[in-house]
């Protein structure tokens, strides 16, 4: 019993950490290229990586914390132009393409060992050197505060500071997407994901609101990796494909084209793996399953839900059945 | 070779007869030049490959009349269409190196403006706007939303603006009032709210042409509105058709039917093997002995599935015919 509750608390934890609120920040963001645009971007985790490096190294290199959000965000404002421009005008694959590997150099460049002083090579840039301004911002005080489950520190790392900031963006963000998904503009986007063609025939630039959906997908999944490296520590590999991979999954699984769709997804993704790894834990035998295989097994559970969410319910959980607005082309 | 059927069974309306009037003195010749074209076309050439697709030298299109654009399968119609219309580049077009000589390079004027090198949306932009012949309607949006779609100056088309609602709720309301009432014109209103794809196809193509009407086209070119439309719809289509020319559009139609074009169009263009052969008013160009070889065959005004017109006295003269062609391929063979 104890057994299962502390599960329960983990999921509970997992399902409001900043970490949660990352993959939800990246998820809203694939989902405008995804969702309602129909762009395929296979690198979102690449624009997480340009947005988190943007950032703590402007930090670090001393630029005040409001200077530093806004190079990371220009960065990959740049990053989805050189990547839009020429893959636009072509069919949907050649940017899945571009995407996917376009992602890899970025974290390729990072990670290499000429750039060390940057970027700290393959083992990153540590939290404490960046940390420092965001921390400072806090008006939370010192202290901790208990609420049930949740014990954490006020403003320290991981701390309250850094959960009600980063679901404080989510939010934000959740309503910017509902405000410019029920306009014109949003309708366009839904247009050029039906039919590229037919929208182009009724005289709209079809090219260019691609790149602004691009643009602006790939601006919220920088944001994302500010939020994912804020309260721990940046390291390149922790953002390659497989974390594009988490993000897709947990677009799928709440629901694309759909605003809340993300945000669940990115909660129900984190809450299933521990649910699996707990119960896996506590009823099967470590003869049978150690530790460390009850995660990999975790991560198998995963993988197959995502296989039975896009055969039995591809809308996802808050998708519209009659929009069905997940279809690969 | 005269026809028996008539050219109009409907009443010909004041529009109508100004229309037939406005090309009543032109010589039928192809690639004849009009007294008020809205659309010139010159030396306009696509290949794929090895195979030269389209290959038009001068085609003027009259303002404010319905011309139909007729010819066999893979005249290069549907092509020519999309040349004109931005969708496909001709392979004569200027090249800052290399490329045709000048005078020999493709040159579409519309409307006053040269839209040889612009892409599909400014040419809609322009006010030239089509419709496929395989239907492009946006089936996971609703059929309202389609019709939003087509409309132009909506300023929450601006990611900017589209943030704030205030900034363009009220266009959009005119907007939908424009939508509802072009739905109603073409019965669709009904099925306001369905998702597109839930049409019939033929539905699906009148939303298109309703569509492409949100935008108050100066042009309106329709490839093969009236494939898999039921016979009634047909005959409203017909009346919509011919309702936008009396209001001072100029339509540009591919059409198969030869019921149809002879019905409502004021000018007629043969395509074969990407060229202009023919052109000219409806009764004219149909008989024309060359058009009637190329494309619409001898028999193109007798209903070849009714039993009671296959009298034994036509059967006869059909089988003569056949033999006369077996002789004649004979000779040119021997």
């Amino acid at each position: 019993m104890d057994q299962l509750l502390q599960t329960l608390f983990a999921i509970l934890n997992s399902a409001i950490s900043p970490q949660t609120a990352a993959l939800a920040i990246a998820a809203i963001g694939l989902n405008i290229h995804f969702g309602y645009t129909g762009l395929l971007n296979f690198g979102q985790a690449g624009f997480m990586l340009i947005g988190a490096y943007g950032f703590a190294i402007s930090i670090i290199a001393g630029l005040p914390i409001i200077v530093a959000i806004i190079i990371a965000l220009v960065a990959a404002l740049l990053f989805a132009l050189i990547l839009g421009i020429p893959t636009l005008k072509l069919r949907g694959d050649y940017l899945a393409i571009v995407t996917l590997s376009a992602a890899e150099i970025v974290r390729m460049i990072g990670r290499s060992s000429l750039l060390t002083n940057f970027t700290g090579g393959s083992n990153g840039i540590t939290g404490n050197e960046y940390r420092g301004p965001f921390t400072d911002l806090s008006f939370f005080g010192n202290g901790q505060l208990d609420l049930g489950p949740f014990k954490y520190d006020l403003t320290g790392s991981n701390g309250w500071w850094f959960i009600a900031t980063a679901w404080v963006i989510v939010g934000l963000l959740c309503l910017f997407v509902w405000a410019i998904m029920r306009s014109p503009w949003g309708r366009v986007l839904r247009g050029i994901r039906e039919d590229e063609d037919a929208v182009r025939a009724l005289g709209k630039n079809v090219y260019s609101y691609k790149m602004q959906a691009l643009i602006l997908g790939g601006v919220i999944g920088a944001i994302a990796g500010i939020v994912f490296i804020l309260p721990s520590s940046l390291q390149p590999d922790s953002m390659g494909r497989s974390e594009t991979y988490f993000i897709f999954t947990a677009l799928l699984l709440g629901g694309a084209a759909t605003v809340f769709g993300p945000v669940l997804g990115a909660i129900v993704f984190f809450a299933i793996r521990l649910f699996v790894q707990g119960i896996a834990g506590q009823f099967i035998p470590s003869s049978i399953m150690n530790g460390q295989q009850t995660e990999q097994f975790a991560w198998i559970v995963i993988g197959v839900m995502l296989m039975l969410v896009v055969i039995f319910r591809p809308q996802g959980i808050l998708g519209n059945k009659k929009e069905l607005s997940f279809d690969v082309k | 070779m005269s026809s028996d059927v008539p050219t109009t069974t409907s009443t010909i309306t004041e529009a109508g007869a100004a229309a037939k009037a406005s090309v009543a003195g032109v010589d039928a010749v192809p690639g004849v030049s009009k007294p008020d074209p809205i659309l010139t076309v010159d030396h306009i050439k696509r290949r794929f490959g090895g195979m030269t697709a389209v290959d038009v030298n001068h085609l003027e299109v009259q303002r404010g009349i319905i011309t139909a654009l007729i010819g066999p399968n893979g005249a290069g119609k549907t092509t020519f269409f999309n040349l004109i219309t931005g969708f496909d580049k001709p392979s004569s077009a200027p090249r800052l190196i290399g490329g045709p000589k000048a005078g020999e390079a493709a040159k579409t004027t519309f409307n006053g403006n040269d839209v040889g090198n612009t892409g599909a949306t400014k040419v809609a932009k322009l006010g030239m706007v089509r419709t496929f012949q395989l239907t492009k309607a946006l089936s996971k949006l609703t059929v309202i939303e389609n019709m939003r779609l087509g409309a132009r100056d909506q300023p929450g088309e601006n990611l900017f603006v589209s943030v704030i609602k205030p900034l363009w709720a009220k266009r959009e309301a005119e907007i939908t009032a424009k939508a509802e009432e072009l739905l109603a014109r073409f019965k669709l209103l009904e099925k306001r709210d369905d998702m597109a794809g839930s049409l019939s196809g033929g539905q699906k193509k009148l939303l298109e042409m309703a569509r492409a009407l949100m935008s108050d086209p100066v042009m309106i070119m329709l490839d093969e509105p009236m494939a898999g439309v039921n016979p009634a719809l047909t005959q409203s289509l017909l009346g919509h058709i011919q309702a936008l020319r009396d209001e001072g559009m100029t339509v540009l139609f591919v059409e198969h039917d030869m019921h149809m074009v002879r019905h409502i169009s004021d000018w007629v263009v043969v395509m074969a093997e990407g060229k202009v052969v023919a052109e000219g008013p409806s009764g004219t160009v149909m008989d024309d002995p060359a058009v009637i070889d190329a494309y619409l065959g001898a028999h193109h005004n007798t209903d070849l599935g009714d039993d009671s017109l296959l009298t034994d006295e036509v059967a006869e003269e059909l089988a003569a015919e056949v033999q006369n062609e077996k002789l004649t391929e004979g000779e040119t063979t021997a």
